[in-house]
C-alpha cells in the first residue's frame, strides 16, 4: 500500500467504522459509490498548494484539525432567523430537522436526502464525480443528509430557505451535507441558504451541491456563508444548464476562518445563461477562497460574473475564476469582473482570472482591479461634511453593492443587501 | 536594422506562405561529440579557453540541471526531447581572423547575403577588420551588430566606436577574456544557474551571446544588435547574453533570428540577463522569427527561453517588446523584477501563432521597491490550429507602497480551430497598490472587414489591414525600422489564415 497523504487517515478511519451506519448503506450502489469515493480520497489526498488549483489556499490546517463526523444528533431548540418565505429547510450539523422545517405546503418536493436515498440512484453523484475532487471524494465517502428539492415542470417554486448551523460539540466535528437539485423545463425556484454556527466552534462544513436545470428553468440560488470565525467551509457546488435555462449564484462569503466556494458551471444548450456574483467580506484571520469554472459547451450562451473582496486586519482572499469557451460554443458572450479593496496594510488579495477560448466568434472580456479606498472619492465626501469613518464605510458599501445588484431576484437580492450593509461598521 | 529594406523587398514578393530564411548554409563546421554530458560541458569550456571559475559555475549548472524535471505546467504539447541526441556546439571553422573579405569564407557571405544584410553591412558582419568603421547609410544611423551562427558570434561591428564611448559590445566569450571582473561580477545573479530546467541547461552549455555594458552618465550612440542564425542540423542553440546598464546610462538593444527549415524540431533555450542601475534605461526588442514549421506542423524550433532583467536602481527602467511570429514553441516570460525605488518595468508583446504554432509567453513583474510601476500590453493573434496563451504574473510585495500596475491582454482568433488563453495571477500584499488588468477575446469584426473590402482592399489585405491596427500599441514601441520588418512579418506569419 503507498503512503497515505497526511490528515486523510482520520477521515479514512472514520469510514471504515461509519460504513454499515450510514445512510443508505444496504443500498448496493451507494455503498459501491462510497467505497470508491473513499478510494479516490485515499489516493488524492487534500490537494496541496502544488495543485494549480489550489495555488492559494492551504488545507494543511483542515487536513491536521481532527475532525470526526458527529455520531449522535443533537435536539436543542436553536433561535432560528425569521423567515423569509413559507417553505423552509433547516440541517444541523449537516443533519436534516425536520420538526424545525416547512415543506408540507410546498409546490415542489423537498425533502431529506437521507430519507429519499433509494430513489437517487440516478442523481447523485451525476455531476460530482470523486475522482476528480478530493474534496467531493471526501463528501461521498461520508455524507449523511442533505436536501433533494424537484421543482416540477412549469411551477414556480418561489422562495425556498435552507438554513445549516452547526452546534457547539466538543470535538471539532465534520459533516459533508449533500444537496440536489433539480428544476424541470420552465421551473423556477429561489434558494436561500444561510450558514451559521457558534463563534468560537471549530467545525468543517463541507457541503457538495448537484444542480441540475432543465429547458428555461430559473434557479436563483443566494448562499450567505457566516459561518462561525474558527470554522472552516469548504463548498463545492457543479451546475449543469440547459438550453434557455438561467443558473444565478450568489455568494456572501463573511464568516469562517478558511473558506472555498468552488462553483462549476456548464452551459450545455444553446442560450443558457448564467451569473455569479459574490462578495467577500474578510476581517482579521480568515482566509477566503472563490473559485469558479464556467464551461461554454454551447452557442449563443452568456454569463456575466462580478466579484468584489473587501479585505481587513490580516485577511487573505482569493479568486480565481475560468471561463472555458469549447470549439462548438459560437457566439458566446463572456464577462468577468472581480475587484479587490485592501483596507489593511497585512492584507493579501490572490487574483487569477483565466480564459480559455476554442471558438472564434466569441465576445469574451475580463477584468481585475486591486487597490485601496480611492483618495479623490474619499475627499469628496469628507468634504461635504461627512465624518472619515462614516466616509469610508459608505464607500465600501458602494464598492459591494455593485455585486449585489447583479442578482435578479428581489427577494434574494434584498437578504443579500441586508448581509452587507453594514458589515463594515461592524467589522471596524 | 539595415537588413530592413531588402527583407521588406523579399517580403513583397512572397506569394504563398513560405519562410524566406529557410535556406541552409553548406559550411565547414566544427562539432562537439553529440550528446550532454560532463565532458561536454569541459569541452566547451575549453574550446572557450574560459577561466577555471567559469568552469565550476558551469559544472554546478549541469549537477543541478541533472536533478531537475523538465517542466510540464505550460499550455504547450511537444513529443520529449532526447537532450542526448543533439549538438551542444557547433561553430563554422575559421582559421585567422580574416583581413579582407576576400578572406572570409565565402559561404558565410552568401548567408548574411540572403538573410538580407547589404553589402557593406556584409564586410561588417563577416569580420573584416577597418570596415566597421566605415559610414553607414546616408541619414541612417548605423546600428552596432553581433552575429551569431549556431554557436559562436563570428563578428561583432562598430566595437571601436562604441569603445571611445566606453561601451563594451562584444560576445559573451570575447568579454570572459576581455573583462572577466564584470562578467563574474553579474553573470547569473539575475538568473541563477537553478532557476529553472532550461535556464540550468543554458548555464551548463551556453556557448556565445552577447555581452554589454554601458557605463555611467553613457548614452549608447547607436542601436546594438545581435542576429542570432541557428544553421547546423541537430544542434540547441544556447546563447547567453548579458546587459548591464550602469548609473544613468541607456541603451537600446535589439535581437532578430532565423533558422533553416527542417523536419526535425531544435531547441533553442537561451539566457537574457538584464540589470540596470539607478537611472538607467535599456530598452530590449526582440523580432522572433525562428521557423515555425511547415504548414502540417512539422519541424520548427522550440524556443524555451528564460529572459529577466531587475532594476536595482533608483528610478532605471526596463522595457521589454516582443513580436513572435517564429518558433513551432514559443515559451517565454521576460520579466522585470523592480527593486529600486520608482523604477519602472514595461512588456510589450505581440504573439502570432498560425499553423500548429503553440506560444505561452508573457511577463512577471515583481514590486519590491517604492512607486515602482510596471505596463503589461500583450496582444495574441491565434489562426489556423495555433494555440496562443498569455500568462503573466503580477507580484506586489509589501514593501512596494504606491505600487502601480495596468495590464491589457487582447485575443484575437483568426478561424474557429485555433485557440486564444490568458491566464493571469496577481499577488498583492501591499495595501497602496494600485493594480489593473483587463483582457479581452474577439475575432475579426464582420464590420470592419466589410467596411476593408468595399474599399478594393483584398481579403488578405484587410485582415493584415486590421491586426497591424490590433498591435498598434505594440508596434510603436519598437524601433522604427524594427517596426517595419515587424509588420510585414504578422502579414507573412497570417498568410494562408483566411479566405
Amino acid at each position: 500500500m503507498s503512503a497515505i497523504p497526511a490528515g486523510v487517515e482520520g477521515f479514512l478511519h472514520r469510514f471504515d467504522g461509519l460504513r454499515q451506519r450510514l445512510p443508505g448503506a444496504r443500498l448496493p450502489w451507494l455503498r459501491a459509490l462510497r467505497e470508491a469515493a473513499a478510494e479516490a480520497f485515499r489516493i488524492q489526498g487534500f490537494p496541496t498548494r502544488r495543485a494549480e488549483a489550489w495555488k492559494y489556499t492551504d488545507l494543511r490546517l483542515v487536513a491536521e484539525a481532527g475532525f470526526e463526523e458527529p455520531l449522535s444528533a443533537i435536539d436543542d431548540d436553536p433561535a432560528l432567523p425569521a423567515p423569509r418565505g413559507p417553505y423552509r429547510a433547516v440541517f444541523q450539523d449537516g443533519r436534516f430537522r425536520e420538526d424545525l422545517s416547512t415543506l408540507e405546503e410546498a409546490p415542489f418536493a423537498a425533502a431529506s436526502l437521507a430519507a429519499a436515498l433509494p430513489a437517487l440512484e440516478a442523481r447523485l453523484g451525476a455531476l460530482a464525480r470523486p475522482a476528480e475532487a478530493a474534496l467531493v471524494a471526501l463528501n461521498t465517502a461520508l455524507f449523511e443528509d442533505g436536501l433533494v428539492v424537484t421543482v416540477p415542470a412549469g411551477v414556480a417554486g418561489g422562495v425556498l430557505e435552507l438554513l445549516s448551523f452547526a452546534s457547539a460539540g466538543e470535538r471539532p466535528a465534520a459533516f459533508h451535507p449533500r444537496h440536489l437539485i433539480r428544476l424541470e423545463a420552465g421551473a423556477s425556484l429561489t434558494l436561500i441558504e444561510t450558514a451559521t454556527g457558534p463563534a468560537k466552534a471549530r467545525y468543517l462544513h463541507n457541503p457538495v451541491y448537484e444542480i441540475e436545470l432543465a429547458e428555461g428553468a430559473t434557479l436563483t440560488h443566494a448562499r450567505l456563508q457566516q459561518e462561525g470565525l474558527a470554522a472552516f467551509q469548504l463548498g463545492t457546488a457543479y451546475a449543469r444548464v440547459a438550453s434557455g435555462a438561467t443558473y444565478d449564484n450568489f455568494t456572501l462569503n463573511a464568516g469562517g476562518k478558511l473558506v472555498r466556494n468552488e462553483i462549476h458551471v456548464v452551459l450545455e444548450g444553446p442560450k443558457a445563461a448564467c451569473h455569479m456574483n459574490g462578495a467577500q467580506l474578510l476581517r482579521d484571520g480568515q482566509h477566503a477562497d472563490t473559485t469558479t469554472v464556467l464551461d461554454h459547451a454551447a452557442p449563443d450562451c452568456a454569463s456575466r460574473q462580478t466579484y468584489k473582496t473587501v479585505l481587513s486586519g490580516r485577511s487573505r482572499g482569493v479568486f480565481q475564476g475560468k471561463i472555458h469557451v469549447h470549439q462548438v460554443a459560437q457566439r458566446t458572450d463572456g464577462y468577468q469582473m472581480n475587484q479587490a479593496l485592501l483596507l489593511s496594510p497585512e492584507a493579501e488579495i490572490d487574483s487569477k482570472p483565466q480564459l480559455e477560448i476554442y471558438a472564434d466568434d466569441v465576445k469574451c472580456s475580463h477584468g481585475a482591479t486591486v487597490g485601496e479606498i480611492d483618495a479623490d472619492q474619499l475627499f469628496y465626501l469628507r468634504a461635504r461634511g461627512i465624518p472619515e469613518a462614516k466616509a469610508r464605510a459608505m464607500l465600501v458599501e458602494a464598492f459591494l453593492t455593485e455585486a449585489v445588484e447583479g442578482v435578479q431576484d428581489p427577494v434574494a437580492r434584498d437578504a443579500l443587501q441586508a448581509a452587507v450593509a453594514g458589515w463594515w461598521e461592524k467589522a471596524a | 536594422m539595415p537588413a530592413v529594406t531588402e527583407t521588406i523587398e523579399t517580403v513583397q514578393s512572397v506569394t504563398e506562405g513560405t519562410y524566406k530564411w529557410g535556406f541552409e548554409t553548406d559550411i565547414e563546421m566544427e562539432f562537439a561529440p553529440k550528446g550532454l554530458s560532463e565532458e561536454i560541458v569541459r569541452f566547451i569550456s575549453k574550446k572557450k579557453n574560459e577561466p577555471e571559475w567559469l568552469l565550476e559555475w558551469r559544472l554546478k549548472a549541469y549537477a543541478l540541471w541533472q536533478k531537475m524535471a523538465e517542466p510540464r505546467w505550460s499550455a504547450v504539447k511537444y513529443p520529449a526531447i532526447d537532450y542526448q541526441d543533439a549538438y551542444y556546439y557547433a561553430a563554422p571553422v575559421q582559421k585567422a581572423k580574416p583581413k579582407s573579405l576576400e578572406e572570409v569564407d565565402p559561404e558565410l557571405l552568401r548567408t548574411y547575403e540572403k538573410l538580407g544584410i547589404p553589402l557593406k553591412e556584409q564586410a561588417i558582419l563577416a569580420g573584416v577588420e577597418g570596415a566597421g568603421e566605415a559610414p553607414a547609410d546616408a541619414g541612417r544611423l548605423p546600428v552596432a551588430v553581433d552575429a551569431v551562427f549556431d554557436s559562436v558570434s563570428v563578428a561583432t561591428t562598430f566595437k571601436a566606436r562604441l569603445e571611445k564611448e566606453g561601451i563594451v559590445f562584444c560576445s559573451i566569450s570575447e568579454a570572459v577574456q576581455t573583462h572577466p571582473e564584470l562578467v563574474r561580477q553579474y553573470l547569473g545573479t539575475v538568473v541563477p544557474q537553478g532557476d529553472n530546467f532550461y535556464a540550468a541547461l543554458n548555464s551548463a552549455v551556453f556557448t556565445d551571446g552577447s555581452f554589454v555594458y554601458i557605463p555611467k552618465g553613457v548614452r549608447c550612440p547607436m542601436e546594438l544588435s545581435t542576429y542570432f542564425r541557428i544553421n547546423a542540423k541537430s544542434t540547441g542553440q544556447f546563447e547567453r547574453t548579458l546587459i548591464i546598464a550602469d548609473e544613468g546610462s541607456t541603451v537600446s538593444y535589439l535581437e532578430g533570428c532565423t533558422a533553416p527549415m527542417r523536419d526535425e524540431n531544435q531547441l533553442h533555450a537561451a539566457v537574457v540577463e538584464l540589470v540596470a542601475l539607478d537611472d538607467a534605461t535599456i530598452k530590449y526588442s526582440t523580432v522572433q522569427n525562428w521557423y515555425p514549421g511547415d504548414a502540417e506542423g512539422r519541424g520548427g524550433i522550440y524556443n524555451f527561453v528564460t529572459k529577466r532583467a531587475q532594476c536595482r536602481g533608483r528610478r532605471s527602467k526596463v522595457s521589454w517588446t516582443q513580436v513572435e511570429t517564429g518558433s513551432a514553441i514559443t515559451w517565454k516570460y521576460p520579466s522585470c523584477v523592480l527593486l529600486g525605488d520608482d523604477s519602472v518595468g514595461e512588456f510589450y508583446s505581440v504573439a502570432i501563432t498560425n499553423n500548429h504554432q503553440q506560444a505561452d509567453t508573457g511577463t512577471k513583474m515583481i514590486h519590491v521597491g517604492k512607486r515602482t510601476s510596471s505596463t503589461i500590453i500583450s496582444k495574441g493573434i491565434s489562426a489556423g490550429q495555433g494555440q496562443n496563451t498569455y500568462r503573466g504574473l503580477v507580484r506586489v510585495a509589501p514593501t512596494a507602497s504606491a505600487a502601480r500596475n495596468f495590464t491589457q491582454c487582447d485575443s484575437l482568433l483568426i478561424g474557429d480551430r485555433c485557440g486564444a488563453h490568458t491566464v493571469p495571477y496577481i499577488e498583492n500584499r501591499c495595501m497602496t497598490a494600485k493594480v489593473e488588468h483587463e483582457a479581452t477575446t474577439s475575432r475579426i469584426a464582420e464590420d470592419q472587414l466589410f467596411y476593408c473590402r468595399q474599399r478594393g482592399l483584398s481579403e488578405e489585405d484587410a485582415v493584415g489591414l486590421i491586426v497591424n491596427g490590433f498591435c498598434r500599441e505594440v508596434l510603436k514601441e519598437l524601433p522604427m525600422e524594427f517596426a517595419v520588418e515587424a509588420q510585414k512579418l504578422l502579414q507573412i506569419s497570417l498568410e494562408g489564415s483566411v479566405g
